[in-house]
């Protein structure tokens, strides 16, 4: 029998409030494609983290080649063949590729470096200019990058953390091309997703983690979703109900909306036509940092440079408004940003109410109103009670409660509002499979009771889910809508690389 | 051999966020002690000095609160500003503006002016440190020039403006060419509260601007969106909360309270305008506001400390022959150990034994 490449023993990893890793064990071979799948907050990050160093952990042994390993950093990781491309890059936006290579590497000239990138470029078929600026590249372009600077080291490992979340369909399946053709030449990968279809498509073997135990060990390809799906989280995921809909007048219009960026590395809006109806959910698909954030910034009124009549709500042009007055207006917004947009970190759940609520707010011409402490702490609870939410009480900060539960809080106070146009970015990102379940059903019981819905997700799959129609951003530029019954996955890619014109006119009559 | 390891903490701590201040005090008081068995004084009668001499009598009690008076009420308007992410280092200037405004009125009395003057005394007292203040809210809401250069150059602007009046325009004919004002007419005196005490009614301002600062920031819409500001920019851009109007709110009011402060020495225990009005209080006051907490009934407390290390200092000098700036060094560990302490407030010191893990 072969030495296993990577065998870990044992593994436990415990933070001051959370065990991320118990006893966590696992058999990599050379060769394997490895996969690591859970939920989020299941500890395979802490665990990766531990194999490449950057982590120590309170128990265990990590075996290579046979031999015991103790490694003390992801230098010493490097040097003893594991290679890592994180999910959130380590570029210098300013600085080259080949720039941003360099750094890394010892003892080598920027010409062999930018030469041997060339060279790995061309042999796994990695489309890259080394002399390019990091800024101007695409983020599956940055990818790229990641991946060819851990390969120069000619890694006997390489892991890679959900490395699929920021790529197009066609840029997956490019992707595992070059990673069959690795795992074809020996080299070993540790593969860390949600995605059951990706796994089961890539990867050999699979461990399975739950709560920082491993809760199976498996050959994907011989399983089912659901039986995948039982072991990450202990049971089938819920189906949500999803009834016709009923689209009713149009709630929000935006028309001809072009804006500049005002960062350096954003993005121009160009010509931005979009609107939604009352009882529809619309959906905006796109990579990241393909202008989401400029156009939410735009349409929730964070971002008040639009030009005039280019947003409307109703009748009403709202392009000059405020996110306050817009919310007055019935726009409620669920922003990406958790901590720091969405919520204060620092300031309890019922505190947090404030930022958008007024109910508990009297006299308001007196200093912006009096606060109602106990009227706002009640109101905190019933959305506790009513969403399910688990958190201390209404006087726990926000930053205690997990991402996920402190999304669904958020959520819950916007829908709690009853808004006319509900715009919702990432409502499901790094949530929990429970919990994204219950956010989804209880979008779509908004959309039920005539709400307008506006999604902006890079979540392809949750969009199939819950959309009624669709449009994708590319570049700032915004597709035609296409009902979700004429979309499927292989041309909403190819129109999140911007190719919707090569499509035939008649298909773009929604828009 | 076991180690000390420093562990964050993953929610920060009530207990030492009240502690740590007490906590801090009382590792100023060691440093104190050292330093003062390293002059070659006696350390008992250091800390008596400091610590004992200011509350021993019922007239050493009124100078404490004299001296806490402007303090506070500079503190309160600095915690406004500090709470919203304004960093107004400039409270000294706006409180010398305050003390020319007032000074400007009560130059104006004559000995049959009624008492009502005191209250046109201390409004252009407020005025002139919003004015003052309002520069460096407008250079920043304008120019986005950077506040805290701003309000602190403006210091040094206000100095000057002071030493012009008072070497100028302001200067006593029959003061034997000194560079100060006349003396002030008696009706321009601050009420005082009590006989034979320098205690004035400043000091109720003070304890209603507790009351004030304490209602805008924990039960008004206002001061919840002021302190969002400060908290987490991106949530107030959010939430619709106005960034300008909170930067003209912090700047103001610290400004006004400045000025207020300032009105109310110059028009109160000094009676005349001298180029010795600048006493540091607007920087004091900046370690009053952190070491209470930002909070307002907190920065009661520390500023009757601050206060005592004034004094215990002017006391240090004139009995145990040391230099006055001895109040300087005090409140810098005070500061310094506070910084130091708050450590605890998001970490918790644990000791491990080395050799886990293998």
């Amino acid at each position: 029998m072969t030495t296993p490449r990577l065998e870990l023993k044992g593994i436990t990893k415990a933070f001051p409030d959370v065990v991320a890793n118990s006893d966590v064990s696992l058999t990599v071979m050379p060769g394997e494609t490895h996969a690591v799948l859970g939920e989020n907050g299941a500890g395979k990050s802490t665990l990766m983290k531990v194999i490449y160093g950057s982590l120590m952990p309170d128990a265990g042994q990590i075996l290579l080649n046979g031999q015991v390993m103790r490694i003390r950093n992801p230098k010493e990781a490097r040097a003893n063949g594991i290679g890592m491309v994180f999910q959130h890059f380590n570029l210098f936006d300013t600085m080259t590729v080949a720039e941003n290579v360099w750094l890394g590497l010892a003892r080598t000239s920027l010409e062999q470096v930018t030469a041997s990138i060339v060279a790995k470029a061309t042999e796994y078929g990695l489309d890259i200019d080394p002399r390019r600026a990091v800024h101007t590249l695409s983020v599956g372009e940055r990818q790229r990058v990641e991946i060819i600077r851990a390969l120069l080291t000619r890694p006997e490992l390489l892991i890679l953390d959900e490395p699929t979340s920021v790529l197009t369909p066609q840029a997956v399946e490019k992707l595992f091309l070059v990673l069959r053709k690795l795992a074809s030449e020996g080299c070993s990968i540790l593969y860390i997703s949600h995605k059951l279809h990706e796994i089961r498509e890539l990867c050999t073997a699979c461990t399975v983690l739950r709560a920082g135990k491993v809760t199976g060990v498996c050959n994907p390809k011989e399983e089912s979703n659901a039986s995948l799906s039982r072991m990450m989280i202990g049971a089938e995921p819920p189906l949500l109900e999803h009834h016709e809909c009923q689209a009713g007048s149009t709630t929000m219009v935006v028309r001809n909306l072009s804006l500049e960026r005002d960062d350096q590395f954003g993005v121009d809006l160009q010509e931005i036509n979009l609107s939604v109806c009352a009882g529809e959910i619309v959906g905006i698909a796109g990579v990241s940092g393909n202008g989401q954030k400029e156009l939410l910034y735009a349409l929730s009124g964070e971002d008040t440079r639009s030009p005039h009549g280019s947003i409307r709500i109703g009748e009403v042009d709202v392009s000059a408004l405020d996110p306050g007055e817009r919310r007055r207006m019935g726009l409620h917004f669920v922003p990406e940003e958790r901590l720091g947009r969405g919520a204060v970190p620092t300031l309890s759940l019922a505190q947090n109410l404030l930022l958008t609520r007024t109910e508990s707010i009297s006299i308001p011409r007196c200093a912006g109103g009096w606060i109602r402490v106990k009227a706002l702490a009640n109101h905190a609870e019933r959305l506790i009670d009513r969403f399910h939410i688990k958190a201390g009480g209404p006087n726990s900060v926000a930053r205690s409660l997990s991402g996920g539960n402190l999304q669904k809080y958020i959520v819950a106070r916007e829908i709690d509002a009853n808004p006319k146009l509900l715009i919702v970015s990432q409502p499901t990102w790094g949530v929990d499979v429970g919990a994204a379940a219950q956010i989804r059903g209880e979008i779509l019981r908004l959309r039920d009771e005539g709400c307008a819905v506006l999604v902006v997700s890079e979540e392809l799959d949750e969009l199939f889910e819950v959309c009624d129609r669709m449009y994708v951003i590319a570049r700032g530029k915004l597709s035609p809508s296409i009902p979700i019954a004429e979309a499927t996955v292989e041309k909403i890619g190819e129109w999140m690389s911007g190719l919707w014109d090569r499509s035939v006119p008649g298909e773009a009559r929604h828009a | 051999m076991p180690k000390l390891k420093l562990e964050a903490r993953s929610q920060p701590s009530q207990m030492w966020s009240y502690a740590s201040p007490l906590l801090a005090l009382a590792c100023t008081v060691a440093i104190g002690v050292l330093l003062f068995a390293l002059l070659g004084k006696d350390p008992v009668k250091g800390l008596q000095v400091f610590f004992w001499e200011p509350v021993k009598t019922g007239y050493a009690v009124g100078e404490l609160v004299v001296k806490a008076t402007p303090l506070l009420l500079i503190a309160l308007g600095l915690a406004v500003s500090f709470r919203s992410n304004v960093w107004n280092i400039g409270a000294e200037g706006q409180y010398i503006l305050g003390a020319i405004g007032a000074s400007g009125v009560a130059l104006m009395a004559n000995p049959a002016t009624g008492s009502w003057i005191v209250v046109p005394v201390l409004l252009a007292g407020v005025l002139a440190g919003l004015f003052w203040a309002g520069l460096t809210a407008f250079l920043r809401d304008r120019f986005n020039a950077n506040e805290i250069l701003v309000s602190l150059m403006l210091v040094y602007v206000a100095v000057q403006v002071l030493n012009f009046m008072v070497f100028g325009p302001w200067k006593d004919p029959h003061g034997y060419n000194f560079p100060q004002t006349k003396t002030f007419e008696v009706v321009t005196r601050i009420p005082r509260l009590f006989a034979g005490s320098r205690v004035s009614i400043g000091i109720i301002f003070a304890l209603v601007g507790v009351v004030l600062v304490w209602v805008f920031f924990f039960r008004t819409r206002s001061g919840f969106a002021q302190q969002v500001g400060g908290l987490a920019p991106a949530a107030s851009r959010y939430a619709g909360f106005s960034s300008r109007r909170a930067l003209w709110t912090a700047l103001l009011i610290s400004g006004g309270l400045a000025g207020l402060a300032g009105a109310l020495e110059v028009a109160g225990p000094i009676g005349q305008l001298t180029p010795y009005v600048p006493a540091g209080y607007g920087f004091a006051a900046i370690i009053v506001a952190y070491v209470g907490r930002l909070h307002p009934v907190g920065m009661v407390f520390s500023a009757l400390l601050m206060s005592m290390f004034y004094i215990g200092g002017e006391l240090a000098q004139s009995r145990l022959g040391l230099p006055k700036s001895l109040t300087g060094v005090f409140q810098g560990l005070l500061l310094f150990s506070l910084l130091a302490c708050d450590m605890l407030v998001n970490y918790r010191l644990r000791w491990i034994a080395l050799g886990v893990g293998k």
